[in-house]
């Protein structure tokens, strides 16, 4: 009975709307318009002769203009990468010597004292707590700098005119324009920039937009991209220009990730998400001055601890596995060199190395532990005495020169930092990111897509720079 | 029939629906709802009622998922959901979705419109659409500082008696305006203050005409719901969300039949 009265309601409405026509929508828009503008014209009261929002008017034609849009982009970015970059070194150097130098001994000499089995002080120590005080000295002051500058420009009203400047290379990409915001989003995390993409309307959009967050360098590359860069590129100058080489880097790989999502979404709209590109109204917020203390406060709390948290939960069992598999032997070798040796044929066809493969597959967890992995993997392949504590330790180094030391007697030269840079960007998102991909598409179609199409993209640009620098280096 | 109606206002059913959305409703007298546009410092106000210390971006689609928090007020145990900021209910995005179902479904005991002072005009499109659907709600004036500052002032008293809510202005950074929101939201909560909402009246005659003879319908059909006039505007519309939640009866799950 219950299904007959709302099917008969559902009669009524359709007859009904088929009387009052299509235009019923805009009639009903423009009621609550004309309301509106009803109300606001009685309660407003304008006050002197104060000119309306004049600066934020002259400001917005120049962030937004077409002649300095892009540029002041740039700019930006690069000051906030560059304080990042300066800014990271000194307590980086301070965390590791506390973590690594004065507490890991004292641990070392605790566990013999207790007299803790080999395998279990190994296992903990060497592989649980190194990766912890590793992630955390390289982690949290690159983070505690960036993202309390990233979140300042967030408050100020920066990131709407990001999208504004971006929106019509969006659209000609078949994108939706506020891609843009998502994008932006994905530079802090691509899981967030993922979920961000509800703002987008159109289910075509949306996808397009969540499969190619992964190409916004998130914060578990950022730092990945300063120490390499730091290491190959910055060396290649004289110390006073190496900040600023270095940082110019960073930025070509990140305005790169930038092309790289146009580039895809725009093979996406021509293939399998073809349609419309559907218009919005973007708002551009009203510029407000940040509060300092408390920005500083929220981004510390809400962002660095949370991020520097899953790299820590990420972390401490891949020490874990790093060290398991440096000291299980098959045959006569670990597991982690036969796999080394084994992969690093394939790996220097793309101008990398059995390392860095292995290093990749062991922190699909979390891209922040990339590195540590690699150092650890590094020194247990080449048996690297007196540097590093041992089989499978993940370890620490007081500086990127001499982090630089142990890559190139890994066999690293500027090829291999070239192509992780952009490995780094081209790969698969990390397993939390494909995981809320799944969360929100729900289907395993795009998810897959979402995860290979970047790998793909990876191989195939580390080919051609491979390639290259063999036929001109 | 009368049995059903009092089943209606009985607070077991509300916290049926509101664990059905995922909210934990243990322990507490009231819900109440946070809407508004992007930009209008809703996460602020959150902040300043809560005293969590959600972060806030000056950018829209900050908050895109719902944030929840608590607080008491004379005795009372308040949850406070902050929904995503939208400029309207009537588009098909999930997070106007969200905050649209929110309203709807979880009936919260009072909904704060957050809506910047600066910016009314462009801001009551909204206010009017929430205002059709629940008659429990107060508007925040927020960001007052900010528009006096740029010349403009608001008439509270005209505004309250035009849409028949009360208006508390504030300014939610410097926690100015904030005690007077708390009171008036435990008023609102308690009926102590009973809202008149204005409803919509630029429709045409014809309009107007029908959505009168569709809510009449609907009111027969669901006496207790107290959004039938905008059902039967959505109705018109042809928004297939509402005519597929007519159909698998989310609505009388929503009013207890």
């Amino acid at each position: 009975m219950k299904i007959d009265k709302t099917q008969e309601l559902l009669n009524l409405a359709s007859e009904l709307r088929w009387q009052v026509g299509e235009g019923f929508h805009d009639t009903l828009i423009e009621g609550i318009y004309a309301d509106a503008a009803d109300i606001a014209q009685k309660v407003e009261i304008k006050q002197g002769s104060v000119p309306k929002f004049s600066f934020e008017r002259q400001l917005d034609q120049i962030l937004t203009s077409k002649r300095f849009g892009f540029p002041i982009m740039i700019l930006v970015l690069s000051i906030i990468l560059w304080l990042t970059i300066q800014g990271a070194n000194y307590p980086s150097g301070l965390l590791s010597t506390l973590f690594l130098e004065i507490i890991y001994p004292f641990l070392k000499s605790l566990s013999s004292q207790v007299g803790l089995p080999w395998w279990m002080d190994g296992f903990l120590l060497d592989g649980v707590y190194l990766a912890l005080g590793w992630v955390i000295s390289v982690m949290l002051p690159p983070m505690a700098i960036f993202f309390p500058l990233f979140t300042l420009l967030e408050d100020f009203g920066y990131l709407p005119r990001v999208a504004f400047n971006l929106d019509s290379a969006f659209k000609r990409s078949g994108a939706h324009g506020k891609q843009a915001l998502t994008m932006s989003m994905g530079w802090g995390c691509n899981a967030a920039g993922v979920i961000a993409t509800r703002i987008i309307d159109s289910p075509r959009e949306r996808l397009i937009a969540i499969i190619t967050n992964n190409f916004s360098l998130c914060n578990g590359r950022w730092p990945t991209q300063i120490l390499i860069a730091t290491i190959f590129i910055g060396a290649l100058v004289p110390d006073h220009f190496s900040t600023l080489l270095s940082t110019l880097a960073v930025i070509l790989v990140a305005l790169l990730g930038v092309g790289f999502t146009f580039l895809s979404s725009w093979m996406l709209s021509r293939t399998v998400l073809k349609g419309e590109v559907s218009t919005f109204a973007l708002e551009l917020p009203p510029y407000r001055p940040p509060r300092i203390w408390s920005t500083l406060y929220t981004s510390l709390i809400d962002r660095t601890l949370i991020v520097l948290w899953r790299a820590m939960v990420f972390a401490a069992p891949a020490g874990a596995v790093i060290w398991l598999i440096s000291n299980i032997p098959i045959g006569d070798q670990s597991m982690a060199n036969q796999t080394i040796d084994w992969m690093d044929g394939f790996g220097l066809f793309f101008g990398l190395n059995g390392v860095i493969l292995l290093a990749y597959m062991v922190a699909i967890p979390a891209n922040e532990i990339v590195i540590p992995t690699i150092l650890m993997l590094t020194v247990a392949h080449l048996d690297l005495l007196g540097v590093g504590v041992g089989d499978g330790v993940m370890f620490e180094l007081d500086s990127a020169a001499q982090t630089g030391e142990i890559l190139r007697a890994g066999g690293w030269t500027l090829l291999t930092g070239i192509n992780l840079m952009l490995f780094s960007l081209l790969h698969n998102p990390c397993s939390t990111t494909i995981f809320t991909i799944y969360q929100e598409t729900k289907s395993w179609k795009w998810t897959t897509i979402a995860s290979v199409m970047p790998i793909v993209f990876g191989f195939i640009v580390t080919f051609i720079v491979a390639q290259l620098w063999g036929l001109f280096a | 029939m009368t049995e059903l109606k009092a089943c209606d206002s009985c607070a077991l059913n509300n916290t049926a629906q509101l664990q059905k959305l995922g909210i934990n409703v243990d322990n507490t007298d009231f819900v109440v709802a946070l809407a508004g546009n992007p930009n209008t410092g809703k996460s602020t106000v959150f902040n300043a009622l809560t005293g969590l210390k959600q972060h806030t971006g000056n950018w829209p689609g900050k908050t895109v998922t719902r944030a929840e928090g608590g607080y008491s007020y004379e005795n009372k145990k308040i949850k406070l959901i902050d929904l995503p900021g939208t400029y309207s209910l009537l588009s098909t995005s999930q997070d106007e979705e969200i905050a649209r179902n929110f309203i709807l479904f979880g009936k919260p005991d009072v909904t704060i419109i957050v809506v910047d002072a600066a910016r009314i005009e462009r801001n009551l499109n909204l206010v009017l659409q929430i205002l059709e659907i629940t008659d429990r709600a107060v508007l925040c004036l927020n960001l007052m500082d900010e528009s006096k500052r740029h010349g403009i002032d608001i008439d509270d008293r005209t505004l309250s008696k035009e849409l028949g809510i009360p208006v508390v202005k504030c300014s939610a950074i410097k926690k100015e305006g904030i005690p007077e929101l708390l009171k008036t939201i435990h008023q609102v909560a308690t009926r102590e203050i009973i809202c008149q909402p204005h409803r919509i009246s630029g429709l045409s005659t014809s309009a107007q005409k029908m959505v009168e003879e569709l809510e009449a319908r609907v009111k027969q059909h669901y006496p207790a719901l107290p959004n039938s006039r905008w059902i039967a505007m959505r109705l018109l519309d042809g928004d297939q969300h509402i005519i597929d939640a007519l159909k698998n009866g989310e609505f009388e799950t929503a009013i207890s039949l």
